[in-house]
């Protein structure tokens, strides 16, 4: 009965195996240059957007239809440095931005209670669940109406919009973000002691982190689609010109080059708050957790 | 060989010498679903583990092994019957890690110490201490996607140990692992076991994992689960996995439960 059973290993011969192991083993992450990443991600867009730019001088060019109806980018042009030497280029961007910003925290302030109670208290879930879901189908302009007649045309009827636009995506997204946590993260958490207000925040919230943010985003895009609606449709002096207002203003004068003017800025304030707020703080939390394949 | 192994057939259990029992599980009933109709999972368990001991819970998928093991967490109230752990909430591992994905190596491990009432001061010495523990002195600001699966089940250990709790609950905690890295995680669990005089339940389909690590293995029958039979493991440890002494008990053991999966397919 010599049989190996008897020989305990050397506790220095296993602490070696188990380094070789957790080297061979071990995930290899590598950071991309930051040459690459730009040749990568910001390459193909620019291309697609000076393709369009080159589609749209060739349409104007070969008069396909009236230039009133369709100017040059060369006039649209002329009416972004009319603006600008005008001086009213930021102010009209800033105040339809300052709303928005204003609107969309307002929103989540309102949007994750609501979400959190939605979640978490199942008679809650059954009452108004359904109608939150209903809600964000609902497109925010047929809000417009409505809030004029009950607030008038004021600042308090554009930020009604912008709150009945996002606050159901916002509290949806908390929502599903709850809802996709793994119930082992749950139970881990039980055995580990957690429970109420403390299990609430040491292991809910940042486990549904990720649904939150994409609530968040798409809460975002709503306020500001809902914010341009309403600025279209309500006129008044002492709103200021935001850039929905440029944009009607512009149709009223019928001057064609400063409504494509208005509809690319829109456009571009969207994109660049999603691209330059957004986005890096949704890849910091997907990469931190593995979620996002790196170098790709 | 003989003196390796003592049987005790269906027995009232009474090897506590000691005292009072580490993990008390008397007359233990579990059914889901609405009472009456659903036939019970966990059938009258009864079982006492010792402080300091560690036992293996054996038997074929879907008898009940995690449901007892869950019950014995306090995750879940059994039926009928009562379970008793004296030294308070004991410490459970999952087949999967468990880790969060949001926090580090080791600020998963100053979690579970922060929830133990661990003061903020010492959370960070003891988390590296723990880190050290289980070999991995360097890992303290890893992410968990950045560990391999062996790494990844000695911080979900470490941090089962954070908990403080005498009592340590492992629900096939290896099952996922390759052969070689789960050999060594059987040397590190009897290690960190002597060392620490915890007692340890520890789930497992695996009849040699059972025999490696036992100093007893209970043998649940399915459908009912009920404690069909219990062997002492008196090999010396450490042990290896390869050797006879644990083939030898490993070829009996699986004709057992063998036998008890053979039952259900009569019926
Ligand atoms: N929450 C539950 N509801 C209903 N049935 C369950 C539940 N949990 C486990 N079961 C049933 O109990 C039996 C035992 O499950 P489990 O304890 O997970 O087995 P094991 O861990 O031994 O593989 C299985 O048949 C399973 O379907
Ligand atoms: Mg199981």
């Amino acid at each position: 009965m010599a049989s190996t059973e008897t020989t305990p290993a050397p506790a220095d011969d296993l602490s070696g195996v188990e380094a070789g192991l957790d080297a061979l083993d071990s995930v290899q992450i590598q950071r991309t240059p930051i040459g690459q990443l730009l040749r990568q991600k910001a390459l193909p867009p620019l291309i697609g957007v000076l393709l369009v730019l080159g589609l749209w001088q060739l349409t104007y060019s070969l008069h396909v239809t009236a230039s009133y109806n369709l100017p040059s980018p060369a006039d649209v042009w002329g009416s972004l440095t009319d603006l600008w030497t005008a001086g009213t280029l930021f102010s009209i961007i800033w105040t339809s931005l300052w709303r928005g910003i204003l609107g969309f925290l307002a929103a989540v302030a309102i949007g994750t209670p609501i979400g959190l109670l939605v979640a978490r208290v199942k008679p809650v879930r059954a009452a108004i669940g359904p109608i939150l879901q209903g809600l964000q189908s609902l497109p925010s302009v047929a809000w417009v109406p409505a809030a004029v007649i009950w607030l008038g045309i004021n600042d308090s009827m554009m930020y009604a919009v912008i709150l009945l636009g996002a606050v159901p995506s916002i509290a949806n997204g908390l929502v599903a973000g709850i809802d996709q946590v793994p119930p082992l993260f749950l139970r881990a958490g039980r055995t580990l002691g957690a429970s109420g207000i403390s299990n609430a925040r040491h292991i809910l919230l940042p486990a549904a982190l990720p649904g939150y943010l994409a609530g968040l985003k798409q809460g975002w895009a709503f306020s500001w689609r809902s914010l341009m609606a309403a600025e279209l449709v309500a006129s008044s002096p002492d709103l200021g010109i935001g850039l929905g207002r440029y944009l009607e203003n512009q149709r009223e004068g019928m001057s064609m080059p400063g409504v494509l003017l208005g509809i690319i800025l829109i456009l571009l304030v969207g994109v660049a708050i999603d691209l330059l707020v957004f986005s890096p703080i949704e890849r910091r939390v997907l990469r931190s957790r593995g979620l996002l394949a790196t170098g790709r | 060989m003989s003196t390796a192994l003592t049987t005790s057939k269906n027995a009232p259990v009474d090897e506590s010498p000691t005292g009072a029992p580490a993990v008390r599980i008397s007359h233990v009933h579990k059914s889901f679903g609405r009472p009456g109709t659903a036939t019970p999972v966990l059938d009258d368990i009864t079982l006492d583990v010792a402080p300091g001991e560690f036992v293996c819970l054996l038997g074929a998928s879907g008898c009940g092994k995690s449901t007892l093991l869950n019950l014995i967490a306090g995750l879940d109230k059994p039926t009928a019957g009562e379970i008793e752990v004296p030294s308070g909430r004991p410490a459970l591992m999952f087949q999967e890690h468990a880790l969060f994905p949001w926090l580090t190596a080791g600020k998963n491990i100053e979690l579970a110490l922060r929830l133990n009432g661990v003061a903020r001061p010492e959370r960070r010495a003891e988390a590296e201490r723990l880190l050290e523990l289980v070999r991995l002195g360097g890992s303290y600001g890893k992410r968990v996607h950045e560990l391999s699966g062996g790494m990844r089940q000695r911080v979900a250990m470490a941090r089962a140990l954070a908990q403080g709790s005498r009592v340590l609950l492992m629900d096939e905690p290896f099952a996922a692992l390759d052969a070689i890295t789960r050999d060594v995680l059987h040397d590190e669990i009897t290690r960190i076991w002597a060392e620490r005089q915890l007692t340890v339940v520890f789930v497992t389909h695996n009849v040699r994992e059972a025999v490696r690590l036992a100093q007893r293995v209970v043998l649940l029958s399915s459908r009912p689960g009920r404690v069909a039979r219990e062997w002492q493991i008196d090999l010396p440890q450490p042990r290896r996995i390869e050797s006879a002494g644990v083939a030898d008990l490993s070829v009996e053991i699986t004709e057992e439960l063998r036998g008890e999966i053979r039952r259900h397919g009569q019926h």
